[in-house]
């Protein structure tokens, strides 16, 4: 049973941390070496725990009667007793959910380790990156691993506290700071909201055990008003973790740090926590409709919000980091209909992601900018980029049989079977932001890779370091998405049955592959890249994004939110509406009162001044000073300094405390 | 009933202890009371061991054993309090416990 050793996936990466902390300075290669080979042997557990829950779970003949039946693992030990029947538990939940997040975690941070070597090679604060990198894997997968919500609460928090220092690595720069900050504080204002829902669910089944919590909630043990008022609550969180809409704006600016930490954290992993709480917690979230309708709408707006958002910029990051968060709206609208459509693009989606991410770094370090304007023509300069990046792009536009078609598709049919409002809503704005995915990435190639080169200096290709985790994600996102075949002849839905929670779960959601709607969304595909391909094919430097007029405005200014969050809230609400209404306030009544106040008092105190001051008051305490003065002087012969008088004194206490014993003891 | 006797003599030593404490003025007679106290305590402690071994036995002697450690620290006490009157008398020159006032107010 390799999955008893569970403990250990994250136990390594902290012990990794540690050590990268205490002596990687003084190690050959700072640090690295013992953040890769940590993530290595993690990496190996990983797959070694992935196996053998695959082995228990796919192909196993379902009972269509009884169900149940998935793999599951929980081993705890009892950390502190809260009051009379509430314990904390330091414990794991091994099931396929979270086998499946230690191979996703494990594999894009071992990639994303190596990257980094060559990426950060000569950094002044090397050592202290690959420490904080090998914190985060830890605190994530402490999050993945977690039998008990305070301590997934930890993990969440921790990942949280990472992504902080991560993002303001090059904490120099002013800016830098404030998109840390930002970070941090817009995901902390969700968290609010997870740590009331973890409290509600807390008292209201009297553990704070995923598995007892699970279990309350489907014998029906808690009151529905409480569980939908608990998931919207986690909802909030999930909103700010996952780059929600409208919560979503702090992961554009989070670019700011190292572009190997935005493909680890901002798109494979940290980011992607919200979607694996609410999967983790299914069998809560199936049990409200409420909440999976506030999942659904949630998710819909965010995934054709921030399409659009990714047409107009020029950062070719922050096109990555606006198609990230549309992808999340796809995840979170997929987890209200399916968990499977959900948890399977919540997989695909990290591995191709984290592959453009990389892509994306390595362009930048070839061409020493962010901005598509100052590349161009580099296809012929970095062929593996290219060629990696590209398979990226394809896998994202979901372009079969890449990896992200099969698990968009998924997302559609799912809304679709589902139907009613919400469904059809996900499915229609689905299947436009399958078009705009289409047109924003075939921008990119051809801002990036077509025409003439634009910048600066002589482009190269990265180095092997930098090359190897390329490839490596590259054919993950070809091939990762053949694990969910809907063809009996190959182990149909392998995927879906490893990470099921209830493996009778398929009796009552069968979901099927829809030929017609596969082929529609590919059509829309090609022809986001068709449009895209006519636009930018002669002339991708005249970018008519810019030119819409009003609506590239709109996009441009992100929709005015964060103008509506520093400029209209914090700025015209606080400073210039409520400010100047305090001050008018302040000007015109208070100060009245205060000035009629002010004169009443005075008339008072001139009177009682007279009378009850000069006369009364004043010779009170003028005769307390006096009498104080007076029985001093008395009291003070007692401290006569004659050690015969205080022995004396003290004799006839005795004497007095005796008598007192032995009249008041009987 | 023995125990009178000895507890009545304890009595009326603490009251000789008493008396010369309150009333000498040689620092030297002073601390003599003081230990004819301590010698009045130690005999009550002993008189009050036999009351207690012959109604409940008292294998220990608790009370004589008391006594023991009272009269050791009796001895210390003289050693200080011999060593403060010394030091009195070098600055003083004599060593009137009324002269001595420097705690007054």
């Amino acid at each position: 049973m390799i999955a008893e050793l569970s403990w250990l996936i994250p136990a390594v990466p902290a012990v990794s941390a540690a050590l990268i902390f205490l002596i990687g300075k003084r190690l050959p290669r700072h640090g690295a070496e013992i953040g890769i080979t940590a993530m290595a042997a993690t990496l190996v557990l990983a797959i070694a725990v992935a196996a053998q829950v695959w082995r228990a779970n796919v192909g196993v003949t379902i009972d269509p009667e009884g169900g149940g039946g998935a793999f599951l693992l929980e081993r705890a030990v009892t950390l502190a007793p809260l009051g009379e029947d509430i314990a904390v538990q330091l414990g794991m939940r091994v099931d396929g959910l979270a086998a499946m997040m230690f191979v996703l975690v494990a594999l894009v941070s071992l990639m994303v380790h190596i990257y980094s070597v060559g990426y950060m090679h000569g950094d002044a604060r090397y050592t202290y990156y690959f420490g904080l990198l090998s914190l985060f894997s830890f605190s994530m997968l402490l999050l993945v691993i977690a039998s008990d919500l305070l301590v997934l609460l930890v993990g969440w928090e921790l990942v949280g506290v990472c992504s902080f220092l991560l993002i303001g690595f090059w904490w120099e720069r002013k800016e830098i700071q404030d998109a840390s900050m930002k970070a941090f504080l817009t995901t902390k204002f969700g968290d609010v909201g997870l740590v009331v829902a973890v409290v509600a669910l807390g008292g209201a089944t009297g553990s704070f055990a995923i598995g007892d919590i699970l279990e309350a909630v489907e014998a029906g043990e808690v009151s529905h008003g409480l569980l939908t008022f608990a998931l919207i609550a986690m909802i909030l969180g999930v909103v700010g973790k996952s780059a929600q809409f409208p919560l979503h704006t702090w992961l554009p600016d989070a670019m700011a740090g190292p572009t190997p930490v935005s493909a680890l954290i901002h798109a494979a992993t940290m980011v992607t926590a919200g979607g694996f709480l609410v999967a983790r917690l299914y069998p809560a979230f199936h049990e409200s409709a409420a909440a999976t309708g506030t999942l659904a709408v949630i998710g819909a707006i965010t995934l054709i919000t921030a399409g659009l958002l990714a047409l107009v910029q020029s950062d070719v990051k922050k096109v990555l980091a606006y198609s990230t968060i549309s992808q999340l709206g796809y995840m979170i609208a997929g987890l209200a209909f399916s968990y499977v459509a959900g948890v399977f693009h919540l997989f695909t989606h990290g591995f191709f992601k984290a592959l453009l991410f990389l892509g994306a770094g390595s362009l930048i370090h070839a061409a020493g900018s962010n901005h598509m304007e100052a590349m161009g023509g580099l296809r012929r300069f970095m062929p593996i980029t290219f060629w990696t990046f590209l398979l990226g792009s394809l896998a994202l536009i979901a372009v079969p049989p890449f990896a992200g078609f099969w698990s968009k598709d998924e997302v559609l049919v799912s809304a679709l079977d589902a139907g009613g409002y919400t469904g059809i809503l996900v499915f229609a704005l689905g299947g436009v932001g399958g078009l705009i995915t289409a047109f924003y990435m075939t921008r990119v190639l051809y801002l990036v890779f077509a025409g003439q080169y634009r910048g600066h200096g002589q482009p190269h290709e990265s180095p092997a370091s930098m090359t190897f985790p390329m490839i490596v994600l590259a054919v993950a996102a070809v091939g990762i998405g053949w694990v969910n075949l809907p063809v009996e002849a190959v182990q149909a839905r392998a995927f879906s049955s490893w990470v099921m929670y209830d493996l009778g779960y398929w009796v009552e959601h069968p979901v099927e592959f829809h030929p017609f709607l596969a082929l529609m969304a590919t059509v829309l595909a090609l022809a986001g890249v068709l449009g895209a391909w006519a636009i930018y094919r002669t002339y991708p430097e005249r970018d008519p994004m810019y030119h819409l007029g009003i609506v590239s405005h709109v996009l441009e200014r992100r929709y005015y939110l964060d103008d509506l969050y520093t400029d209209l809230i914090s700025r015209t609400a606080v400073r210039d509406l409520m400010g100047p209404a305090a001050a008018w306030t302040n000007d015109a009544v208070l100060d009245g009162v205060v000035a009629g106040a002010g004169r009443g008092a005075m008339g008072l105190g001139r009177r009682l001044y007279r009378t009850g001051d000069q006369k009364g008051l004043e010779g009170v305490v003028n005769g307390l000073g006096v009498s104080a003065l007076w029985s001093a002087a008395r009291v003070r012969l007692a401290q006569s300094g004659n050690v015969q008088l205080y022995a004396g004194a003290m004799f006839v206490g005795v004497v007095v405390l005796a008598v007192a014993f032995a009249v008041g003891g009987n | 009933m023995a125990a009178i006797y000895p507890l009545t003599f304890a009595a009326l030593l603490f009251s000789v202890g008493v008396y010369g404490v309150l009333s000498r003025r040689n620092a030297v007679l002073v601390l003599m009371s003081v230990e004819l106290m301590i010698a009045a305590v130690v005999v009550n402690l002993v008189a009050m061991n036999e009351i207690v071994a012959t109604q409940m036995g008292d294998p220990l002697l608790t009370g004589q054993a008391f006594a023991l450690f009272v009269l050791g620290i009796g001895a210390a006490e003289v050693g200080v309090g011999l060593a403060i009157v010394l030091l009195l008398y070098r600055n003083r020159a004599n060593v009137n416990v009324d002269d001595a006032e420097l705690m007054k107010y």
